[in-house]
C-alpha cells in the first residue's frame, strides 16, 4: 500500500509518516518511509512517501512512489493535493483537508487560489482544522487526518491509535486521542 | 529487535555497534542527523566542529591515536575537509576511520549536485555505497574493518534518498573495541616530501590490491536473472532498479572504488544487454570502459536529478507512465513568518544594494518579493566576495554588502574578515545572527554557549572577534526597529573602512510562544501594499484588502512597522 502524504512544511506530515511506519512495524509489515528536510521545510511545499507491505514476507525496494502510483493520497492541504494529483493510481483515494494555505505567489497577489479543487480531486474532505481546534488546539490536525485515513482504510483502529500513542509527547495525548476519534468519525 | 530507522540514524547505529569512540562534523542536510544522534550516547565523544576541516582534522587525529573515529559531512562539506582528507590518504589512520558524505542528487537543500564518488577517486579514497538503513548500519561497521585492515580512511557515500529514509534495521549490541596503541612514526605521519612521495606508492598499491580484494568482498554480489539484460548498480539506485526490472540480472557493487573488474567483466559477458544505472557522475561507466568493457550508461540515462523506478522502465524499457501535471501556484519555501532576518533584507532591499549572501535560511531573502541577494557560492564566500566588488570597481563598496550568518561566519567568514582588514577593502559585513545554525534544524555552535550535548561552554563572542582582527566598526543594531537598521546600514555604507554590523535576534523558532497575532483595520487600510514588500506568509492579499493569518503571525512588529497608516492592530513585541 503506497501513502503519500503531502502538505507545507511545518503542518507536521513527518509525525503522519511515521505513525504509520509504527503501525506497519508492529504488524509485522514491511514498510518504508522517505521525507524531505532541510531548505524545503521552510514553509514551501513538502511530500513524504509511505509504503507498506501487502503480505509480512513481501519486500518493499524503492522508498518512494512513482507517478500514478499511490494508493492514497493524505493531503494536509487543498492546493498540495491538487499539485501531486498525477502520483495517483487509476482507482485511488484523495483523503484532503479543506485548509488553506495561501503560497507565496497568491500572498503577493501574482496569482489566485484556484477554485474548485474539490471537483478535481473528487475524494473525502475532512474539516481537519475545526476538528482540531474543538479537540483542544490547531496542531492536533494531523491526528485529525490520521483518524480519516484509519477509517477509510478500514485498518485496526486500536493498533493505529496505539501506533499514534507512540509517537507524540506524552501531554498530548488526550487532546490528540480525540483529535484521531473526530477525524474517524467524520469518515462515513 | 527490530527498528524503523532514518539512513542517518542506521549509519549512527552502526559506528555505536562498531566501537565508535569520537563523532565530529559541521551539521549539513543531509548528514546532520548522524552526528545528533550519535550524541545521545554517553560512551561516543561527539561534537559540532566550527567546519569541516577541523572536524575532519579532529577525526584523523582521534584515529591516529586510536580510537575509532567517524566524520560526517554533506558533499560540498567534503570540498572544505579535502585538503587533510588527500594527505589522510597517504598517510593512513591506525584505527578505523569513517567519513560519512552525503550527497543530494536533485539539489533538495544544497547549492550544486557534485559527486562525492569522482572526489575519492582523486583522493584515491575507498567508496562503499549502502541502499537501505539495514545496509546504512552494516556498511558503517564494515568501514571501520575496512579501513583498519588497509589502513586508509574509508568513505560511506550516502545520498538524500537513503540518507532520510527509513526502512528496518536490526539492532545489537555495541562491541567494546579497545583502542589501538599509537606509536610515533616519523615516515608515516610527516608528510613532508621525502615521506610523501614514498607513500603515494603505498597508495597505489593499496588501491590495487583493494580492487583485488573487491572480487571476494560479499557487499559486491550478483543477483542471477534473465540473461537478456543484466543492470549494474549501487546504492539507492539498487532499489529502483529492482523494483523496475525485477527480471533482470543485477550486480549490486557495495563498494564503488575501487572496482571488482574481474567480476564486472564476468557479469556484462553472462548478460546480452549490459547497462550501469548510476544517478550523477557517469563515475562506474567511465572506470569500466576504461577496462575495455563495453556497457550502455549515460547514453540512456539523465546526468542530473536522482532517479526513480519510473525513470528506470522509461530509460531501459521504453516504458512511460506519468499522470497529468496540474497548473497550480508554486509554494516555494520562505523566510518563516517572524523571521529576523526578514527586516534586514527588507532594508536592503528598499536600498537596491549589491548583496553578496551566503549559505543558511537567509538565502531565502533572495527570493520574490524581497530578491535581495546578488549571489550564493558557497559558506564563507559573502565576504571573499565584498572585498572583489570593492577592489574591481571604485566606489562599488558604496553599494555592496556581505550577508552571512553567525553559524557560516564561524564556519569560514572569519578569514574573509581578515582579509578585508589586512588588503585594505571597504566593506560592509552584515552578520545577521540569530543565535542558531537555523537551516539545518537548530544546531549549536561555538556561540551559542552550548555544546552538541547541550552543556555549557565558552561562549565566543562576534564582537570580540570582529574586533580582534582589526574591524574598529563594530555595531549591533536592533533588529525590532526597521528604520534604525536602515540609518545603522547607511551610515555603515559611507565609511572608508572595514565595518561589521551583527543583526543579532534569536530565530523565531526557537522561542515556542503562543501568539494573538496581529490583525487589518480595514476601516485604516488603504490597500497600498506596502506590507506585501516583505513577503511574510502571514500577511495575505486577498479580494478586499490585506489580511493577516493569525495561526502564522508572531508579532514581529515589521508589518507594523512600515505600515504608513498604522492599520495593523496589535501590541509589537
Amino acid at each position: 500500500m503506497d501513502i503519500l502524504i503531502a502538505g507545507v512544511g511545518g503542518q507536521g506530515t513527518l509525525l503522519a509518516s511515521r505513525v504509520l511506519g509504527k503501525y506497519a512495524l508492529d504488524n509485522g509489515f514491511d514498510c518504508k518511509l522517505s521525507e524531505v528536510h532541510g531548505m524545503a521545510q521552510r514553509g514551501g511545499s513538502v511530500i513524504t512517501y509511505v509504503r507498506i507491505s501487502e503480505k509480512p514476507e513481501e519486500k518493499i525496494y524503492s522508498p518512494i512512489i512513482d507517478e500514478k502510483g499511490a494508493d492514497i493520497i493524505l493531503a494536509f492541504e487543498k492546493l498540495e493535493a491538487l499539485r501531486y494529483l498525477h502520483y495517483l493510481k487509476d482507482g485511488g483515494v484523495v483523503i484532503y483537508s479543506s485548509q488553506e494555505v495561501m503560497p507565496m505567489p497568491v500572498v503577493t497577489g501574482a496569482e489566485k487560489y484556484p477554485q474548485g479543487i474539490e471537483n478535481l480531486l473528487n475524494g473525502v474532505e475532512i474539516d481537519a482544522l475545526e476538528l482540531a481546534v474543538k479537540a483542544g488546539n490547531s496542531k492536533a490536525a494531523n491526528s485529525v487526518m490520521m483518524g480519516a485515513l484509519c477509517k477509510k482504510l478500514s485498518l485496526d483502529k486500536e493498533k493505529f491509535l496505539a501506533a499514534l500513542i507512540a509517537c507524540i509527547p506524552q501531554k498530548t495525548i488526550d487532546m490528540n486521542k480525540t483529535a484521531f476519534e473526530l477525524g474517524y468519525a467524520a469518515v462515513k | 529487535m527490530k527498528k524503523l530507522l532514518l539512513g542517518d540514524f542506521a549509519v549512527a547505529r552502526g559506528a555505536y555497534e562498531g566501537g565508535v569512540k569520537v563523532a565530529t562534523a559541521y551539521p549539513g542536510t543531509p548528514s546532520t542527523e548522524i552526528t545528533e544522534e550519535l550524541a545521545r550516547y554517553d560512551d561516543v565523544y561527539s561534537e559540532w566542529s566550527p567546519n569541516e576541516k577541523v572536524a575532519f582534522e579532529v577525526a584523523l587525529g582521534s584515529a591516529l591515536k586510536g580510537a575509532r573515529t567517524i566524520v560526517s559531512m554533506k558533499h560540498v562539506g567534503l570540498n572544505v575537509a579535502a585538503d587533510p582528507l588527500f594527505t589522510a590518504v597517504y598517510s593512513g589512520v591506525n584505527a578505523g576511520l569513517v567519513v560519512a558524505v552525503a550527497d543530494d542528487p536533485s539539489v533538495f537543500s544544497s547549492q550544486n549536485e557534485q559527486d562525492t564518488r569522482l572526489t575519492a577517486v582523486s583522493a584515491k579514497c575507498p567508496v562503499i555505497e549502502p541502499s537501505d538503513s539495514q545496509e546504512a548500519k552494516d556498511f558503517t561497521m564494515l568501514a571501520f574493518e575496512i579501513s583498519e585492515k588497509y589502513d586508509t580512511p574509508v568513505i560511506l557515500r550516502l545520498t538524500t534518498r537513503v540518507a532520510h529514509s527509513q526502512s528496518l534495521v536490526e539492532l545489537k549490541d555495541r562491541a567494546e573495541i579497545p583502542n589501538k596503541p599509537y606509536e610515533k612514526n616519523i615516515a608515516k605521519y610527516v608528510m613532508m616530501p621525502a615521506n610523501a612521495k614514498k607513500k603515494h606508492v603505498v597508495v597505489e598499491d593499496r588501491i590495487k590490491k583493494l580492487s583485488a580484494d573487491a572480487e571476494h568482498f560479499s557487499i559486491n554480489r550478483v543477483e542471477r536473472g534473465s540473461e537478456e539484460l543484466g543492470v549494474i548498480c549501487s546504492g539507492g539506485v539498487y532499489e529502483y532498479v529492482k523494483e523496475a526490472l525485477p527480471e533482470a540480472s543485477v550486480l549490486k557493487l557495495g563498494m564503488v572504488y575501487p572496482l571488482p573488474y574481474k567480476m564486472i567483466e564476468d557479469f556484462a559477458k553472462s548478460v546480452k544487454r549490459c547497462i550501469v544505472a548510476e544517478e550523477l557522475a557517469p563515475h562506474l561507466e567511465t572506470l569500466i570502459k576504461a577496462h575495455g568493457i563495453e556497457v550502455e550508461g549515460k547514453n540512456i540515462f539523465p546526468l542530473c536529478g536522482e532517479f526513480s523506478a519510473n525513470l528506470i522502465r522509461e530509460c531501459v524499457l521504453g516504458q512511460k507512465n506519468c499522470g497529468e501535471i496540474r497548473q497550480v501556484p508554486a509554494r516555494p519555501p520562505v523566510l518563516c513568518a517572524g523571521c529576523p532576518h526578514r527586516g534586514v533584507f527588507y532594508v536592503l532591499s528598499k536600498l537596491k544594494l549589491n548583496v553578496l549572501g551566503d549559505i543558511g535560511c537567509y538565502t531565502l531573502g533572495a527570493v520574490t518579493p524581497l530578491n535581495a541577494m546578488d549571489s550564493v557560492i558557497c559558506m564563507g564566500a559573502s565576504i571573499g566576495m565584498a572585498i572583489g566588488f570593492d577592489k574591481a570597481e571604485d566606489g562599488a563598496y558604496k553599494k555592496t554588502v556581505a550577508v552571512i550568518g553567525d553559524s557560516t561566519f564561524i564556519h569560514s567568514g572569519i578569514t574573509g574578515l581578515i582579509d578585508a582588514v589586512y588588503n585594505k577593502a571597504r566593506v560592509t559585513v552584515i552578520i545577521v545572527d540569530n543565535r542558531t545554525t537555523g537551516m539545518t534544524g537548530h544546531q549549536n555552535h561555538p556561540a551559542t554557549g552550548k555544546t552538541i550535548k547541550n552543556e555549557p561552554t565558552y561562549p565566543l563572542c562576534l564582537e570580540d572577534v570582529c574586533k580582534a582582527v582589526g574591524v574598529n566598526r563594530v555595531s549591533v543594531v536592533n533588529l525590532d526597529d526597521v528604520n534604525e537598521v536602515e540609518r545603522v546600514v547607511k551610515a555603515e555604507l559611507a565609511a572608508e573602512e572595514v565595518s561589521v554590523i551583527i543583526a543579532r535576534k534569536p530565530c523565531v523558532l526557537l522561542t515556542k510562544k503562543l501568539y494573538n497575532g496581529f490583525s487589518v483595520d480595514p476601516e485604516k487600510c488603504r490597500n497600498c501594499k506596502m506590507c506585501l514588500k516583505i513577503g511574510c506568509p502571514a500577511i495575505i492579499s486577498g479580494e478586499h484588502g490585506v489580511s493577516i493569518d493569525k495561526s502564522l503571525c508572531t508579532e514581529c512588529g515589521l508589518c507594523r512597522n512600515i505600515c504608513k497608516f498604522n492599520a495593523i492592530e496589535g501590541e509589537a513585541k
